[in-house]
């Protein structure tokens, strides 16, 4: 089958001497839906950038569903849909017009565009603010109508640079169900994103891009596979003066009322809580430290992940301080 | 892009130019009516009324060809520039760039918005020109092709500006210290026979000369230049600067990294 995106030996050096991309290859199959993630810098928006014929390579192939870029830009371009990181729309256009314009780029009659446009703007709930001038839009809009403009013209590939940044949780949470739906009927998707959760949860497949270079690509499962443990909060409803011996478990007081505690992947659960009820420790609320795919990204890029994106916790061992078990 | 596909992408991108500076007439339509009746006022019936006929013609009368092409030349340059570099600064070209349109379309729509304001802002002044004096009608077919082609050549040098620029005072350079002086030199006010031989002789590397004297023709019927030289110019202009826009597009200098 014909792969969505194919990059092989990818390179782009800018002007400045700077090497984004170190001849990177990749392949997205159709009906996808694949993270491509890395740290700020990258290389995660140069590569978006050749593919939708924003930034010039330096060298390698592009193929959109099978479209070689040198010799089939025009229709390696209408397959692909892109909503980049910034915005990037008129601001003084009222929200439809930006999409019938957008359409009309594509070779969509008007009347196609405005039955389009009506569809995307009621299902991403913009249909109220249609002939509203875009700066007058909240930032959660703003991208939503970026999502819209690059579904108008009905592309086979959607490319998402970061799409729900700045948006709070509730909106992020109807774009991810409404992303989903979108794969569902066969649109392959690419989404780069810090919030790895937005990644695990959509993903099937992911990529990690460090300092240009792919440094893992492989399924999500996979991925996540490989965790040989992963961090437990515990809030505590009493005070605890000292921890007991837990013993198979690598636990830390944080404070009177929290432990820590890496729980291996062979590990017994349970057995935790036994231990825990044996010495009286009542537990009222437990949770992740991180997402799994948080810790997964720490471990394979290092300390480059932008602090502030990800909790400072996630970089600290879990018993990094404190007495250990 | 079929040729459909094509025709409708051009159209996209003409209705969206032709919409951006409607939606703001009053800082693009209503100014240069005001000036040019200001120009009339002025220039016409003040100091006009002392200097008497040239080439046989009042001196209101005389300066009108030079009014409405100079009104043409600074709009169709002001709308490209001002649109495309915006288009840059906002990043909203993008929307352009990742669709499959070609490059020689987006010349196009831009040059058409240009043409669209160039000849919306020349018949506004027009009118307002029909408040102080009578125009004659030598030759409409003159009048109204070299109105077009001006506006088509200006519109073009606009678009290379907005390409070449990186910031607002970029956009502003090349129309106040290039465009204008070579504008009111270019016989806006005045015939050159009646400039000193040497500077007769200068004038006449003023491209913008060739065009006010062949629209003036149109007109008036007058002209300091003969109409196949300026056409020959205007025309001339016109290729190379398209050659030289769509070069620049294709390379995406200014707008891809």
């Amino acid at each position: 089958m014909t792969p969505a995106l194919s990059l092989h030996n990818l390179t782009k050096v800018y002007k400045n001497g700077i090497t984004a991309l170190h001849g990177i290859d990749l392949e997205v199959a159709p009906g996808d839906f694949f993270a491509l993630l890395g740290p700020n810098g990258a290389g995660k928006s140069t590569t978006i950038g050749i593919v939708s014929s924003l930034v010039n390579k330096s060298g390698g192939t592009v193929r959109v569903f099978g479209h070689d870029i040198d010799t089939e830009l025009a229709a390696a371009k209408a397959c692909i849909g892109l909503v980049p990181q910034e915005f990037n729309f008129n601001i003084f256009e009222p929200v439809v017009e930006i999409l019938v314009n957008q359409a009309g780029y594509y070779g969509i009659p008007r009347r196609v565009a405005f039955e389009r446009a009506e569809r995307y703007l009621h299902q991403l709930g913009l249909w109220d603010r249609r002939h509203d001038q875009a700066q007058m839009l909240s930032g959660g809009m703003k991208r939503r109508l970026m999502i819209a403009r690059a579904l108008v013209h009905e592309p086979r590939l959607l490319i998402l640079d970061e799409p729900t940044a700045g948006v709070d949780i509730e909106i992020r949470h109807s774009m991810w169900s409404f992303l989903a739906e979108i794969n569902a009927t066969g649109t392959t998707i690419i989404l780069t994103t810090h919030y790895l959760e937005e990644a695990e949860r959509l993903c099937r497949n992911i990529a990690i891009i460090d300092n240009g270079r792919i440094v893992e690509n492989t399924t999500m499962r996979q991925l996540l596979n490989r965790m040989n443990s992963h961090t437990l909060v515990l809030d505590l409803a009493q005070p605890l003066a000292t921890l007991p011996d837990l013993p198979g478990f690598a636990a830390c007081r944080i404070d009177d009322t929290t432990l820590e505690v890496e729980i291996s992947r062979d590990a017994n659960i349970n057995a935790l809580f036994t231990m825990l009820s044996r010495h009286g420790i009542e537990v009222s609320s437990l949770r992740n430290k991180t997402n799994r795919l948080e810790e997964l990204f720490i471990r394979l890029v290092g300390n480059k992940a932008t602090p502030g994106i990800l909790p400072a916790a996630a970089l600290a061992h879990p018993c990094a301080s404190e007495d250990t078990a | 892009m079929n040729g459909h596909a094509q025709y409708i992408a051009f159209r996209a991108i003409l209705v969206k130019e032709v919409l951006r500076f409607t939606r703001i007439w009053i800082q693009t339509i209503l100014p240069p009516m005001i000036t040019t009746a200001l120009y009339f006022v002025i220039f016409g019936r003040l100091i006009g009324s002392q200097v008497g006929d040239v080439d046989g013609f009042g001196y209101m009368a005389y300066i009108v060809p030079g009014l409405i092409l100079m009104t043409v030349i600074t709009n169709s340059y002001a709308n490209v520039v001002s649109s495309f570099y915006s288009s840059k600064f906002q990043h909203n070209i993008e929307e352009m760039l990742v669709a499959p349109v070609p490059n020689y379309l987006i010349l196009l729509g831009f040059i058409g918005g240009g043409l669209a304001r160039g000849l919306a802002v020349g018949l506004a002044v027009t009118i307002v020109a029909l408040f102080f004096t009578p125009i004659p009608l030598h030759s409409l077919w003159v009048a109204v092709s070299v109105l077009i082609l001006t506006s088509i050549l200006f519109s073009l040098a606009g678009l290379i500006n907005g390409i070449y620029a990186k910031s607002f005072d970029d956009i502003s350079v090349i129309p106040t210290f290039v465009l204008t002086p070579l504008t009111y030199l270019g016989g806006v006010f005045y015939s050159v026979s009646m400039l000193p031989p040497i500077w007769q002789s200068i004038s006449l590397a003023n491209p913008i000369l060739y065009m006010v004297n062949a629209f003036r023709y149109g007109l008036l019927g007058v002209s300091d230049v003969g109409l196949g030289v300026a056409y020959l110019a205007i025309l001339g202009f016109i290729a190379g600067l398209f050659g030289f826009a769509l070069y620049l597009l294709n390379r995406g200098y200014g707008i891809r990294s």
